[in-house]
This record gives structure tokens, sequence and C-alpha cells, in this order.
């Protein structure tokens, strides 16, 4: 790993000089050298990606089916569209969920109205009618959301009418959710629309009287791997209750109370910040930017939230949990660190997991050398004071703004403005600081890497660890590097919270020091003296 | 363990449950992958070129690369040729393939883009070559979008000699299989003595080895002057009526090269068609060394019919290999009680339908089904076996059946790809896969007093 930051400038040129011009000056601005006496650094983020440029980046549809709406174990997820999107949505993410008593779980199952050509020409707003009468009558959901794919937006079929009808129709929750492909830049465009729809369609329907002390929403966490199983161990062991999870191992149901908690816990600030900004406007409550990746950063969370419902009893119980938990890893941790020092990693991952993953790999000794998101805004590098410099580009005038107003019925203010800024002084309520301010000096950031960036910079800088999708994952491999998939932990998990972070370790372990990459080269390809005569003399 | 599926049948006419097809651009895709130094690329959003290579990613464990027109709301609207244009000049300039295979997709089509104009008026650069498969989402499947792209490659590149001399040489088309079934065709092909041009060919493209170097292209997959040849050559064999006629029959319209369409040549009596059909063509004998395997075959059926005698199957997946697996269970004394593809073609129920004619116990067919469709027939028709593709373990797992993992995709075990299926060493290989499947669950349910070693 060359250190020295000439020297990254020369490796980024060259990166650089294989693009026809235009397309080198938009890559330019998407690549920064973190340096700390520059102070402000700027990063072009969800911008267009140039065609053909073979991006990772996805559709508004996937970060709207995929991402957010997924996870819902209780919704009928009825794709209205050709057969494909319906199809790629199925099972692909390993955001887990495990029904409550008598609940349903339709995780496992894809809907789709399956369009033909004849409801391209003549519509498909019948057939998506008939397919939620279908789905009403077998599974007796109560909640349908349906998601639109390119077509149907193309074709102009009123998908919103058709929920509201068969709302009224079935007497259950159908909501329409307009996130075609083609919308935004990525599947960021995607987030925002489902973010809105459940903001304007499902939270807050529903009044629930709670008893526990600290309610609490947990959003942004998507329980791949079964993460979300964990944050909520820890969090149930200190004595706070989920009132709802957005989305991983979450219920509609339980979103439509979700209203009545005292603090929002924001993980992926990327997908789900509209809705926690929305809350404070609507329902007073305010949002704490958590991170429940890595010991560290765990402990720095739940301290915060802590001292947010400033409870002694509940600071107690806190440290009590955070020692236990501790007691548990911190020796096999520590030689993991030992095994690992002087490693290094490239990060490039969705909207926060390049970021949030940093601490996890500092505490056991590997540096991150490069991290960039796949579809993450400019405030997710350089944090959220940047939010009113950002452009508008007409990509995103496309998606609704939605605006919302305080609820006067349900407005509970939860904490004095006074207390609130006294607050903001020692914790990210209300704010998220980006990615670009913990990185070193020298690093790199970039923004929707693609498959020549990452062979070039791999080639380059030689990571020992390469975390990203499935996508490049087997480049990353027969490049000899190990690859560690961030987006879906792999076939593994949970990584959250402290047993995760130890968990996360062997299984970073086992992939760099799996006997397989001293293979690579085969035992005749070093000299060997051939002396045998067997078969006759040479 | 939660049931979501009802025994009872409910009518069913517009919503699919957990799809036994996917969408005609990852078959696009897939095929391109078997032209030498190509690029495949999507013209739509840029989510479905992330979907097709994340699924064939996941099924091969292997590098897929592709890129995107990646259309905006612009696009949409105004059309998607400036974004097709300036996806050409990167790929060109950044990625340098030999061959840019592009596909459609449902926003593409929906919009009206003419591709084939679109190329027509651009300035391709010396040696280099596009082709371009119409494949909107919403027609057919992924079946029928390899079938497309294949066709694509006959239509815009087979060439025929000016003197009509022939190369000597026999195309095949080996259908949506696994590289390691394509090794195996080419196997008996070299030991029948057989020159031959064999397309798409990813094998060597999609299961190389890991030598601390990646290629993004690597050394497998037709050559463009192999494809231009293919007009040369003397006849056409199709495997699989699905994936590989239609080409093969684009062929003969074109060129007038005789197509032979057979069935994929899993299980004995398709591969025996598949031998005597190469026999016929070229007058050539087959080998001893492939004699013995099959009577090894032969041998191993007889010598294990107990294990799969009167068992009953159920089968889903694409259908060219629910076809051959149909015949082959039959051929073993199975009894096939569900047999069910995804994609939506009347014939392939009226093949299945004649190889069942015999069949004196009750059955279900059926083209256009889906995973929901079958749990239901099995709820009502338990089976003994299930073979298909890993969306049916959540059946499997229910209904605490034996699933063997055959077809596409198989994302949750590891090898298939590198093996064959088809042949009669591909027999072979399944019968293990089947017979292992069996007894371990006669195993599993046997009482640890009455345990047998030898079965």
């Amino acid at each position: 790993m060359k250190n020295n930051n000439a020297g990254i400038e020369d490796v980024l040129d060259e990166v650089l000089q294989s693009y026809p011009a235009k397309s080198m000056k938009n890559r330019k601005e998407h690549i920064l050298v973190k340096e700390k006496k520059k102070g402000k650094h700027k990063i072009k983020a969800n911008t267009r990606t140039i065609p053909g440029i073979i991006t990772n980046r996805g559709c508004a549809y996937a970060g709207c089916r995929g991402v957010v709406l997924g996870p819902l174990k209780d919704v009928v997820q009825l794709v209205h569209g050709p057969i494909g999107c319906s199809y790629y949505a199925w099972g692909m993410r390993r955001h887990q969920g495990m029904a409550a008593e008598g609940g349903k779980n339709f995780i496992n199952y894809t809907f789709s109205t399956d369009m033909q050509d004849s409801d391209v020409v003549f519509g498909g707003e019948r057939k998506l009618k008939e397919a939620i009468k279908e789905a009403v009558e077998i599974f007796n959901p109560s909640t349908i959301m349906i998601t639109a794919t390119c077509p149907v937006g193309l074709i102009g079929d009123d998908i919103n009418s058709i929920a509201r009808q068969a709302e009224e129709e079935y007497g259950i929750k159908v909501m329409a959710f307009n996130c075609e492909g083609y919308k935004g830049v990525s599947q960021s465009a995607g987030h925002h629309i489902a973010n809105n729809n459940i903001m304007s369609d499902l939270v807050g329907i529903e009044d629930k009287e709670l008893e526990h002390k600290y309610p609490i929403n947990l959003m942004g966490e998507y329980n791949i791997g079964g993460d979300a199983f964990e944050i909520e161990r820890i969090l149930d062991k200190i004595g706070y209750d989920i009132v709802a999870s957005f989305s991983g191992n979450g219920t509609a149901d339980q979103i439509k109370y979700s209203h009545e908690a005292d603090l929002n816990l924001v993980q992926c600030h990327r997908s789900i910040n509209y809705i926690a900004e929305m809350f404070e406007e609507k329902y007073g409550i305010p949002w704490l930017k958590v991170n429940f990746l890595g010991v560290d950063a765990t402990i720095k969370s739940l301290r915060n939230m802590a001292e947010y419902f400033d409870d002694p009893e509940l600071k107690e119980r806190t440290e009590k949990v955070i020692a236990e938990e501790l007691a548990q890893i911190d020796g096999p941790l520590n030689r993991y660190k030992e095994l690992f020092e002087g490693k290094t990693a490239f990060l490039f991952v969705g909207g926060s997991r390049a970021h949030h993953y940093q601490n996890v790999f500092k505490r056991i000794g590997i540096e991150t050398v490069v991290a960039g998101y796949e579809f993450g805004h400019r405030d997710d590098y350089e944090g959220r004071e940047v939010i009113p410099d950002i452009e508008m580009t007409a990509d995103d005038r496309n998606i609704p703004e939605l605006e919302v107003t305080k609820d006067d019925k349900k407005y509970k203010m939860r904490i004095s403005e006074t207390k609130k800024k006294e607050l903001q002084q020692k914790m990210p309520l209300d704010y998220y600081e980006g990615m670009i301010k913990e990185m070193e000096d020298g690093s790199i950031v970039i923004d929707d890497l693609n498959h020549h960036e990452h062979i070039k910079l791999t080639e380059a800088l030689e990571p020992d660890i390469f975390c990203s999708g499935i996508k490049d994952k087997y480049t990353s491999h027969k490049m000899g590097i190990f690859s560690k998939q961030l987006h879906s932990y792999d076939y593994s998990g949970p990584y959250a919270g402290f047993k995760g972070h130890l968990q996360f370790a062997e299984d970073i372990a086992a992939g760099i020091l799996n006997p397989s990459w001293s293979y690579i080269n085969p035992p005749w390809k070093d000299n060997v003296e051939l002396k045998g005569t067997i078969g006759g003399v040479k | 363990m939660q049931d979501l599926v009802p025994e009872e049948y409910k009518e069913r006419n517009s919503l699919v449950i957990n799809p036994v097809k996917t969408c005609q651009p990852i078959g696009a895709m897939y095929a391109a992958l078997g032209i030498h130094g190509a690029l495949p690329h999507s013209h739509g959003s840029q989510g479905c070129c992330s979907y097709h290579r994340m699924h064939l990613t996941k099924h091969f464990r292997e590098p897929v690369v592709a890129s995107s027109s990646s259309f905006t709301e612009g696009a949409s609207v105004f059309g998607g040729r400036a974004n097709l244009e300036t996806a050409l000049k990167n790929i060109f300039a950044v990625y340098d393939p030999e061959v840019v295979a592009i596909n459609t997709t449902c926003l593409s089509e929906t919009i009206g883009d003419d591709i084939g104009s679109i190329i027509n008026g651009y300035d391709v650069p010396e040696g280099k070559t596009i082709i371009h498969a119409s494949t909107p989402s919403y027609v057919g499947s992924h079946i029928s979008g390899f079938s497309n792209m294949v066709k694509a490659m006959i239509k815009q590149l087979s060439e025929k000699n000016k003197d009509a001399k022939t190369n000597n040489k026999l195309n095949l088309i080996p259908g949506f299989v696994d590289p390691g079934d394509i090794r195996e065709i080419k196997r008996i092909l070299e030991a029948m003595d057989i020159d031959y041009i064999l397309f798409p060919d990813q094998s060597d493209v999609l299961d190389t080895p890991l030598d601390g170097n990646y290629d993004m292209y690597p050394e497998g997959g037709v050559t463009i002057p192999e494809l231009n040849d293919t007009g040369n050559s003397q006849a056409t064999i199709a495997l699989g009526e699905f994936a590989s006629s239609d080409p093969a029959f684009e062929l003969e319209k074109k060129h007038d090269v005789k197509p032979y369409t057979l069935k994929s040549p899993v299980g004995i009596k398709a591969t025996d068609e598949f031998l005597m059909q190469l026999m016929k063509l070229t007058g050539k004998e087959v080998p001893a060394e492939i004699e013995k395997e099959r009577g090894q075959l032969v041998d191993i059926i007889a010598d294990t019919h107990h294990q799969f005698h009167g068992k009953k199957v159920a089968i889903y997946g694409d259908p060219d290999i629910v076809i051959s697996l149909t015949e082959f269970v039959l051929s073993l004394g199975m009894r096939p009680a569900h047999v069910l593809t995804g994609t939506p073609d009347n014939k392939f129920e009226k093949i299945v339908e004649e190889m069942m004619e015999d069949a004196d116990w009750d059955y279900n067919i059926t083209a256009g089904g889906d995973l929901f469709q079958l749990h239901q027939w099995i709820k009502n028709d338990p089976v003994d076996l299930m073979l298909g593709n890993s969306y049916g373990k959540l059946v499997a797992k229910q209904e605490d059946i034996p699933l063997v993992r055959v077809g596409f995709p198989i994302l949750d075990r590891t090898v298939h790809s590198y093996l064959p299926t088809v042949g009669y060493k591909g027999a072979m290989l399944l019968l293990e896969k089947i017979s292992g499947a069996l007894l371990d669950r006669r195993d599993r349910d046997t009482d640890i007093q009455l345990t047998e070693f030898v079965l």
C-alpha cells in the first residue's frame, strides 16, 4: 500500500486516464483523497451513472420493494409488472424475520402480476385488481403493498386508485408505490418513495397506549443475517421496548402506531432519514443516529440512548449490559487484533455500511484504505450540514417531496428545545456526521465505484480484504483477494452488537487465512529440478 | 413451522406466487456470455442489469460482467438512443470487448426503441461487433430470452461461402445448460472425432480457475469467425426444443443448414438419441470408451433399481431439463406425479403427456405454473422426491421431502456448474444424487435397531 498522497494521486490518474474525456471529468468529481488539513471535502454523489460504465447500482424498485418494504413480515408484496422484478427480489437480500405467535410471515414468498404483452398493450389494471382479490382470498393478509415496475408508469396503470378501491372493498390496508425502475439514479430514489408512502399512509393510522417507559423505533435496520435479532436482544436486556422496526423483522401493523414512541434510532441514514425527519416534524419525536455495528460504536450508541432518556437506573443497566457483553468477547477480539494488525480493507457498500464497518475493522486492527457508497448522497459523505448546499437535479425533482406538518392531536414534545440543544453537543441527535470526517488521511473516498475502478484500485493498493456485494466478490477472488459481502454478509451474521463483532472477526479470519489462497500457484511453477527417468532417459 | 399454503385449490388467474421462471433478458445475458470476448449490454434501467448479474453470479459463483444503458426518467420519455450511444462509446473505450451483445428490457421495448436502427447509425470501431436481441420481459421467460439471443447470433452473424463450400462441420446448440454440460458434450463430440461449432459456449467463461489473475474476457466462448462460419456447416443439432430449436430453424431459413432438434441429452434414452443422431449425420461410430460408459450406467440402474422403483417424483424447472428428467425417471421405474415448468408454452404439456402415455397413476402436468401450485399439488398428492432448482426447498422443507437440485438456478449448493447432467456420465452423477437423497431419507427414518449397512 502506497502511503503518501502524491503516490495516491498517481494511482487515481491512472484509474481515470482510461475514460473518454467527458466521462473522466465526471468520474473525477466522485473520487477524493482524505486530507485533514484541507478541512472540508466535497464529493459528487447521487448523480446519474454514465451509461455503459459498469456500475453496481440497482434501481428505484430495488430500493423500495427490495430494501425498505421487503423485510416487513406481515405484508403481501405484490409486484405489478413482468415476472423478473418480483423473482429477483425474492429471498436474495437475507433480511430475516420471525413471525410473532399467530402472525404471518410472507418473507419467503414473492407475488407478481406477471404482466404479459397484452397487459402492456391494453393496460394491466384488470389483472392487478384480480391479483389483489386472489391474494386476499388465499392469504387474508392485513396489508398488501403494490410496487410498480418500469412498464407500469409508462402504460399509465393507476395503481394508487386500485389500492384505494381494494382497501375499501376488502377492509385491509392496501398501499401503492410508484417506484418504477427508471426513477432517480439508483436504489436511493426507491428508499425515498417507500419512506413517503409509509409516512403518509401507514404511520399514525392507529393509536396504542404504550405501557413501557422507553419506547423506541428502530429505523434503517434491515435484519440482514439477523442483525436486528441481536440488536433487539441487547435493547431488551437493557429494558427498551421496540415499538416498530423500519423495517428489519418489522411489521406494517406495528408501524401503524409507531408515532407513540419517544425516540427514533437511525441505523442506515441514507435509506430512512426522510421518515426520521418527518416523524420529528409531525409527531415531535427526535432521532438519534446510532451504529450497532462494532463494539465501540454500539457502546457509544447505547450510552447516547441512556443519556437521552436521562434516567440513572437506565444508565446503570446500560453499563451493566455493556460490561456483561464485553466480558464475553473482549479477549478473543483482542487476539484477532493481533492477528490482523497492519492489514487493509477496501469497502464499497450501500449507503451506510462503508462507514459503519470502518470502526468494526479498526477494532480488529484493519485499516480502511478505500471507502465508497453505491448510492449515498453528499450528506452521507460530508455530514448533514451540507444539505442546504446540495443542488437539486432533474432526477431529484422527479421524486415527490412529501410535506408534513405538525399533527395537532398526536404531536407530543418529547424533550425541550434547550434539552435538545444540550444533548446535541454530546451526541448525534437529529444529525449524521457522514463518512469522511472519521477517515484517515490519505485514504480514498469513491462514489459509485465501477468495475474498472475496482480492478485498478485493487491492483494498485493490494488491500487484504475487499468488501462489496456479490457482483464483484468473485472478481476479487480471481485476483487472490478475499472478498466479504457486506450487503448480504454472504451466508453468515449477525454482525451487529458485541457477539456480532466477534462473529465478523471470525468470518474475516476464515476468509483471509483460508488455505486456498496459498494453493493459487501450483508447486511445479516454482523451479523444480526434473530428475526422473521413468518412461525413458531424456 | 408456519404453513401458508392451503390444500384447497382456489381459482387463480392473475396472481403468480413463487415463480418457476424469470424474464427474458437474463437468458439473453447468459447466452451472450458464451461468445468469446463479449460484454452483454442491457438496454434499460440499471436495476435489470444488476439483478441479472447478481443472479447469474449466485448460480455460478463466478464474475458476471455486463453493462447497462442506465435509463433515467428522461430517457424513458425521450427514448434511449442517446443512452445507448453514450454507453457504446464508454464500453469500447474503457472495457474494450470484441463483441457487445445488447438485449432489450420491458422498459426499452415499451417505449419502442429500435435497437437495429440505432446500431445501424452507430460508427462501430474497426474489428468490433455489435449484436442485439429483442427480449421484452413481458413475453416468454428466461429460456425464450436465451433462445432469442442465440437466434440473434445466427441472424446477424452467420454467413455462407459464396461458392457454398461446406466446412464439414456440425453446429451444436447445447441449450441453457451449465459449463460442465458443455464440456461433456464437447468431450463426446471429440471422442467421436466430429468437427463442430458449439454455441453459445460458456465453458472457460463461467468456470475459470483461480490463478491470481482476473481476466474480464476469459479464453472460452464461441468466436465471431466461428459464428460467421455456422452458415457453412452441414447440419445443426439443437439440444432442447425450447432453448435451442428456434435458432437452428433460423439458420435453415437463412442458409439452408438442416436443423435437428433433440431433447436435452439427460438420461440414457435422450443420450442414446443424441449419439444416434450424431452417427447418422456424420457416419462416425460411437467409440468404445463411450459405449462402456453406457454399459456402466445400465449396470448401475439394473443393480440399484430397487432404490428407485415406484417412487413418486415431482419435477419442476425449465422445460427442456424437466422433459428430459421426466423421461429419465420413467426409465428408472419411478413415477412422475407432478411435472411443472414456469415457461408458458403448451408444447411442453403435449410432449410430457406423450411420455406419460403408459402411466397408470394420477399425474399433473402444466406449463406456466408456479411453486405455489406445485406445493398445493404435493399437499394433495404427496411425493417421495423432488427434482428441481433451489427455490423448491421451501416446499421440500415444509413437506419434508428430499430435494435433488438440478437445473437453474442452484444457489444453495455448489460444484453443480462444473459437473455434467448430460450424457451417460451426467446420468451417473444424477443417479448418485437421487439415490443418495432417497437412501439418506430411508436411513433417517429407520429405527437405529433396524438400520442396515448394505442398501
